[in-house]
């Protein structure tokens, strides 16, 4: 008896009338993924720093996410705790091992902190993104023992840090960053695109915010200093 | 197919439907949120046309190499540590992803929406073997304790109102204090919460469908705004992905094409919440994530789509902008169709998945209004695909004999237009006589099922063709010549 997978790969090319390894299928198949030619590209992120920092924040705050901004990493905690303190929450604050995260001075701001992965139980957790993304506000969040994936998730309020420049223009930018870090073809188990906080339409199609992941998404913007 | 179809009733079921008041102010809903909401994340994009076009293009692109595309997406995976398992039917679909969870002894699955889950009837087989079952989306978490199938495929309980959702969840969580309030939907969502959080964090299994995968890295891409598709691919020890062979794109570049249209097409979202690229399980230093990956690729019937004219169809994407645009989906609901995919989306897939014979009554039930077509993210031509499904089906005779005669009847005179002048001329004078004193007609011989909900107008003045001869046209109630 053949396999599943042979009989679909069979149906698949029958149904196409090729036999799989005609060359020019072959040279086109392998130039698509070795070239990645980008699709028509929004205008709306590509700005100078400036203004691409503005589109990112205006597209953030559309989605329901806050957005703070700092001259400088240290003051980052004071930033995080005021947000706290401002929602009524709990001063302590769960984050990995990032070390742009450790070097900052959390114990100043009177933050009670946590290092590792969530197991479901911590109202507040803090992270440090990949990159932002200016055409539509979203963060990328790398998975790795630096941000814990579990962090973005389980958390009732989730508080992500963002260098400056780390914003870029468009998803395409965002790709290139990945490919420069990771190299062609290969990514970390998991990148988390995230675009405001948790949220479900289910009852009645009415948006509520803080369906299973985080209710509240608050973005600290560092530097760009 | 294991999932129970009610497709050859779609009459009975759609009469139903249309006397349901409840179910009438529940799909008002969708007119405002995802109608509105669509035009107006189209409205704020410039290039959105053109991506859709780019959208079309690249899935085409993507099905007339899809053997080779699939072959890279399986080496990429397994390059990472993940693991491909094919399936041509349902039943193989399932059995696969049945033994994977036997094997590790596992007892809860903690699902993310899937249609495909759907599609194959996964519940009841994992349940039959004596798994626990968890659908942890809200919608589908409600319709799962109603015992329901979902009635549109990105909002599953849009059938429902938040009183129906109060009685189930106070049948259902009796651990709870009776007299919680849960008067409104924040309430319920806040419940909701707090129940699945527990069951995320017990699972053995977490399944999920894909919303594409790519071929570049063999990575799954999964778009959710609750969270919760996340929760079960990052929690469980097990992480299964269920997807069928053309979700498959060649790049990220393509991926990012795709996502521009998806939630704007969907919800009216530029970006859901999540949207998560995974690539294989758990590397050295990970402190979370799963420590397997498996990956189900189901064909039940799509590899014998390609190559035919129902080809465009494996364009879609699921993102419901035809079932939200049509007419008559927001006048029935998604059950009337009787099985998974409801809207023109169903209309023509269901017949390629059951059968012509079963699922024949669905690409029926369309005016050809064409909203389906103009907002399509994939420029899929629904109508024509819903009238390759009518010839076929009046091919092979399975229409009903009355529709035979009355399309026999009109053909007859259709083809002869001299003679079609002179018959529909002298109808519309007859209905015309018959109708002067009223102006309308509460009840005509042959349309009763029509007149029914509506009175029909009696013509006035002579037919459009010969109005058109005469070259009067009337615009805004003015004659122009």
């Amino acid at each position: 008896m053949s396999s599943a997978r042979d009989d679909i790969f069979a149906g698949v090319r029958r149904s196409l009338g090729v036999i799989g390894f005609e060359a020019p299928r072959l040279d086109a198949v392998r130039n698509r993924l070795t070239s990645a030619p980008a699709g028509p590209v929004p205008a709306r992120g590509k700005k100078p720093p400036a203004e691409r920092i503005e589109v990112f924040v205006q597209e953030a705050e559309r989605t329901h996410a806050s957005v703070a901004h700092v001259a400088s990493s240290v003051d980052a905690p004071i930033a995080a705790a005021r947000f706290l303190l401002a929602n009524n929450l709990p001063a302590n604050l769960r984050m990995g091992s990032d070390e742009r995260l450790s070097a900052m001075p959390w114990s100043e701001a009177a933050l009670d902190i946590r290092v590792g992965p969530s197991a479901g139980d911590d109202l507040n957790a803090v992270s440090y993104a990949f990159a932002g993304v200016a055409e539509t506000g979203t963060l990328a969040l790398l998975s790795g023992s630096e941000n814990p994936t579990t962090l973005n998730f389980l958390a009732d309020t989730h508080i992500v840090l963002l260098h400056a420049n780390d914003v870029v223009d468009d998803f395409e930018s965002l790709w290139t960053r990945l490919r420069q870090r990771f190299g062609r073809g290969a990514l970390p188990r998991a990148i988390n695109m995230v675009t405001g906080p948790s949220r479900s339409g289910d009852v009645e199609q009415i948006l509520l915010l803080g369906a299973h992941g985080p209710r509240r998404l608050h973005i600290i913007l560092v530097g760009p200093d | 197919m294991n999932v129970r179809t009610t497709s050859p009733a779609f009459k009975s079921n759609a009469h139903v439907a249309l006397e349901d008041g409840q179910l009438q102010r529940a799909l008002a809903n969708v007119e405002v949120r995802f109608v509105e909401g669509r035009a107006e994340a189209a409205k704020r994009l410039p290039e959105f046309e053109s991506l859709r076009d780019a959208a079309r293009d690249l899935k085409d692109h993507t099905l007339a190499h899809l053997d080779l595309y699939l072959e890279s997406f399986e080496r990429k995976v397994t390059e990472s540590g993940g693991q491909v398992h094919f399936a041509r039917t349902a039943e193989e679909a399932c059995a696969a992803v049945l033994d994977i969870c036997t094997a590790r002894r596992a007892r809860t699955v903690a699902k993310g929406k899937s249609m495909i889950s759907e599609e194959i009837g996964l519940n009841e087989t994992l349940e039959a073997a004596g798994l626990s079952v968890i659908e942890t989306d809200l919608g589908e978490y409600i319709i799962q304790l109603r015992k329901e199938q979902p009635s549109h495929i990105i909002a599953p309980a849009v059938h429902l109102n938040r009183d129906d959702v109060e009685a189930e969840f106070r049948r259902h969580h009796r651990h709870l204090a009776d007299e919680r309030d849960l008067s409104q939907p924040v309430h319920l969502l806040a419940e909701a919460r707090a129940v699945l959080r527990e069951r995320f964090l017990s699972a053995d299994v977490g399944l999920t469908g894909a919303n594409f995968l790519i071929a570049e890295t063999g990575s799954v891409v999964l778009v959710t705004n609750e969270g919760n598709g996340d929760l079960c691919q990052t929690l469980p020890k097990v992480q299964i992905v269920l997807a069928s062979i053309e979700k498959v794109v060649p790049t990220l570049e393509d991926a990012a094409t795709m996502l521009r249209v998806l939630a704007r097409s969907a919800t009216g979202q530029d970006m859901s919440a999540y949207t998560t690229i995974s690539t294989g399980p758990r590397r050295p230093g990970d402190p979370d994530g799963p420590e397997e990956v498996h990956v189900v690729l189901l064909d039940n019937g799509r590899s014998a789509m390609l190559g035919t004219e129902f080809q465009d169809m494996l364009r879609c994407i699921r993102c419901g902008a035809c079932m939200n645009h049509c007419p008559v989906y927001q006048a029935v609901g998604g059950h009337a169709y009787g099985w998974v995919y409801p809207g023109p989306m169903g209309a023509v897939l269901t017949p390629s998945l059951i059968g012509v014979d079963k699922g024949g009554h669905l690409p029926n039930a369309s005016t050809f209004c064409g909203r389906c077509e103009s907002v399509c993210p994939v420029r899929i031509p629904l109508p024509r695909l819903m009238r390759h499904w009518r010839e076929r089906q009046f091919e092979r005779r399975l229409t009903p004999a009355t529709a035979r005669f009355g399309l026999g009847f009109w053909g007859f005179f259709a083809r002869r237009p001299a003679l079609y002048r002179i018959a529909t001329g002298m109808f519309s004078r007859a209905l015309a006589l018959a109708g002067a004193r009223a102006g309308r007609f509460a009840s005509l011989p042959l349309a009763r099922d029509w007149t029914l909900y509506r009175d029909m107008p009696a013509p006035q003045g002579a037919t459009f063709q010969s109005q058109w001869r005469a070259g009067a046209r009337k615009v805004n109630g003015r004659n122009i010549r």
